[in-house]
């Protein structure tokens, strides 16, 4: 995506120039407001009670302090479990590690296979699998909820690996399916002729060539899974509850004084991770949000 | 954000079982892709294979056939089984009287003609109307404003990008969190105007019944908005420029190229921007559990929330249930016009 596309001359002469600075003021303000519930957030983590009681909603921290931050680490209640967001982060990244590297694998193989050894009937297995993407979760979570019972895995992380593995393989397939669509047919064919078989074909030729789309689908698994909720909700007892589930009662507890600062570090804490990845390679996250949607 | 490139017809072949089926060559379904392989077979080759291996003979040659099924059996047994068959499991559930624990007795469309009844749920689908008409339009504004806007050879284009659509990486659990506060009247944006000299400046929206609803479409177009905006921006990106140049050089404004050019040109994307949010909006739940929690009262629930309530919280299991169904038949009426209209004209969105 190049920066310079516009086919039109640059401005030249008072008048454009002003409008120039006028589009880069606009541009500008969008920035702010977008940008300014996370500077709020992250100030008012670093404030003390006194200062937020005392000081204004948009001045900066005096000092910064890293007690909110300590606090919501460990020693916040969440219900009546004062322990801090820590163990439920580890919560978080106990499900997520595993329900990625799942549903990406499954994904990539169900790609690889509807893609370049088509048979029939895969464009109908494909249609069937893609609609999962636009599922309203609501309307599982009851059968859902029964079946983690009958298996044993109600309210356990391996309960919620398992929700998140299967829902997740509509974005999977189809993130995988697209990218290898445009990967020539002949080098399959020539592989098969040399005598190379499906699965060697499939690590020694497909996969080597797969880097940008598996990043695109291990961010947006990251992302999706990290940042579930209702999931979480619906599924996760007490101990075993992820990161936003805890992030959701910690914010909504009604004993005791409120502290925002608190309130803002555990947000933090809870965000901070897909914030980091889209810092890092915001160009995948964007490619998976787009995957599809827009042509190349 | 499913994608409709290379969408395969639905409907237009038998489905088959996730099993292998013996006796078929990968080879012979040429008929059924005809949209799909963009690469033509090398000459020389067999013009009737696409994808497909050349055809070899013995127990091995059978055995790579069929692995390709094989490896996707167990992805579409759980699709069948997780997505289709819950969906009748909840459908046939919404036809008991279940109230807290499912009960497998049919008694008809009661569930419905409760659900039908219930003023909360009139609350939910006229918030949903609200919340949905308001977060898909202001969205799409800001997003194509902001994409425009982008396209003109700005410095930093990069830096801009990145921070229009961050909010998209965060759960809405936490930017809700921040979002509650900026709202909360005597802390946050009123109590902060107050404080700069306007003693009766008022914005409680998300404490009022009537305008609690319109605190949902703040914090969820500020988190969807930059969607839109990467979405049309990609697809600006792909306007051939020379129709653009052409059209500057017989004097056409800017204005006037974008409106009259450039955005008809890239319709399609209206409509994946559409469906999109729209289905978004129907699934709504994170975003009201965070700002409102579903209040004052009930007064900001969603049909989401409502489903939740009464599943888990009301022991009314087969109301809950009946409303998930309305929610998907929502997303249904939504989607299947728009695959049907993509597949109808046969062009790639």
């Amino acid at each position: 995506m190049s920066s310079l596309t516009s086919a039109l001359p640059p401005a030249e002469g008072l008048g454009p120039r002003i409008a120039r600075w006028g589009l880069y003021l606009i541009l500008l303000l969008f920035a702010a407001y977008y940008l300014l519930p996370l500077l709020l957030m992250v100030a008012t983590s670093f404030k003390s009670p006194e200062e937020i009681r005392t000081g204004s909603l948009l001045s900066l921290p005096r000092d910064l302090s890293l007690d909110a931050w300590s606090y919501a680490w460990n020693r916040a209640c969440i219900g009546a479990d004062c322990r801090g967001m820590a163990p439920y982060f580890l919560n978080s990244v106990i499900i997520v590690v595993p329900a990625v590297v799942i549903s990406t694998l499954m994904g990539a193989l169900n790609g690889y296979a509807l893609t370049k050894w088509r048979f029939r009937g895969a464009n109908i297995v494909f249609a069937m699998i893609l609609f999962g993407s636009f599922l309203p979760s609501q309307v599982i979570l009851l059968p859902m909820a029964q079946t983690l019972g009958v298996l044993g895995l109600a309210g356990t992380a391996g309960g919620l690996i398992l929700v998140h593995a299967v829902y997740g393989l509509a974005f999977t397939t189809l993130f995988f399916r697209n990218y290898y669509v445009s990967i020539p047919d002949d080098l399959v064919k020539a592989a098969t002729i040399d005598g190379a078989g499906f699965f060697q074909i499939f690590t020694k030729i497909m996969l080597p060539l797969s880097l940008p789309i598996l990043v695109v689908t291990i961010i947006w698994q990251f992302t999706q899974i990290w940042n579930d909720f209702l999931f979480g909700a619906s599924f996760a007892a007490g101990g075993a509850q992820p990161v936003t589930v805890a992030l959701n009662n910690l914010v909504n507890t009604t004993t005791g004084v409120k502290q925002y600062n608190v309130d803002m570090a555990a947000a933090m804490i809870a965000g901070l991770p897909t914030l980091v990845v889209y810092m890092l390679a915001g160009k995948y996250f964007i490619r998976g949000l787009t995957a599809g949607s827009v042509k190349g | 954000m499913a994608s409709l490139d290379d969408r395969p017809i639905p409907g237009s072949g038998p489905l088959l079982p996730p099993g292998p089926i013996p006796g078929r060559n990968p080879g012979e379904d040429r008929t059924m892709t005809l949209e799909n392989p963009p690469y033509r077979p090398a000459a020389g080759e067999a013009p009737d294979r696409d994808a497909a291996p050349p055809a070899t003979t013995g127990l091995r040659a059978l055995a790579q056939r069929h692995l390709s099924k094989l490896v996707v059996a167990p992805s579409f047994a759980a699709i069948l089984l997780f997505v289709y068959g819950f969906i009748l499991w909840t459908a046939y559930i919404s036809f008991t009287n279940s109230r807290m624990l499912p009960s497998y007795e049919l008694v008809g469309t009661d569930a419905f003609t409760k659900l039908w009844r219930i003023e909360r749920w009139y609350v939910a689908i006229e918030n949903l109307l609200i919340f949905g008409g308001l977060f898909i339009g202001i969205s799409l504004v800001v997003g194509i404003v902001l994409a425009v806007l982008l396209d003109q050879r700005i410095r930093g284009e990069g830096v801009l990008r990145t921070i229009y659509l961050y909010p998209m990486a965060l759960s809405f659990i936490v930017t809700g969190t921040a979002w509650k506060w900026i709202l909360n009247p005597t802390i946050g944006i009123q109590e902060f105007v107050r404080g700069l000299g306007f003693p009766t400046f008022t914005f409680d929206w998300i404490v009022q019944q009537d305008t609690a609803v319109y605190t949902l479409v703040i914090a969820a177009v500020w988190q969807s908005s930059g969607f839109v905006m990467a979405l049309f921006l990609a697809a600006l990106r792909g306007v051939d420029q020379e129709i653009i140049k052409a059209a500057y050089l017989d004097g056409a404004s800017l204005p006037r190229i974008y409106w009259g050019i450039v955005l008809p040109s890239v319709r399609p994307v209206f409509m994946s921007a559409f469906v999109i949010l729209a289905h978004l909006a129907v699934k709504s739940y994170d975003l009201v559990v965070a700002l409102t929690g579903g209040g004052p009262g009930y007064a900001s629930d969603l049909p989401a929330t409502f489903m939740y309530e009464m599943t888990f919280r009301r022991n009314q299991i087969a109301i809950g249930s009946a409303s998930a169904l309305m929610m998907l038949a929502t997303v249904v009426a939504i989607i299947v016009p728009y695959l049907y209209s993509e597949l109808k004209g046969g062009k790639r969105v």
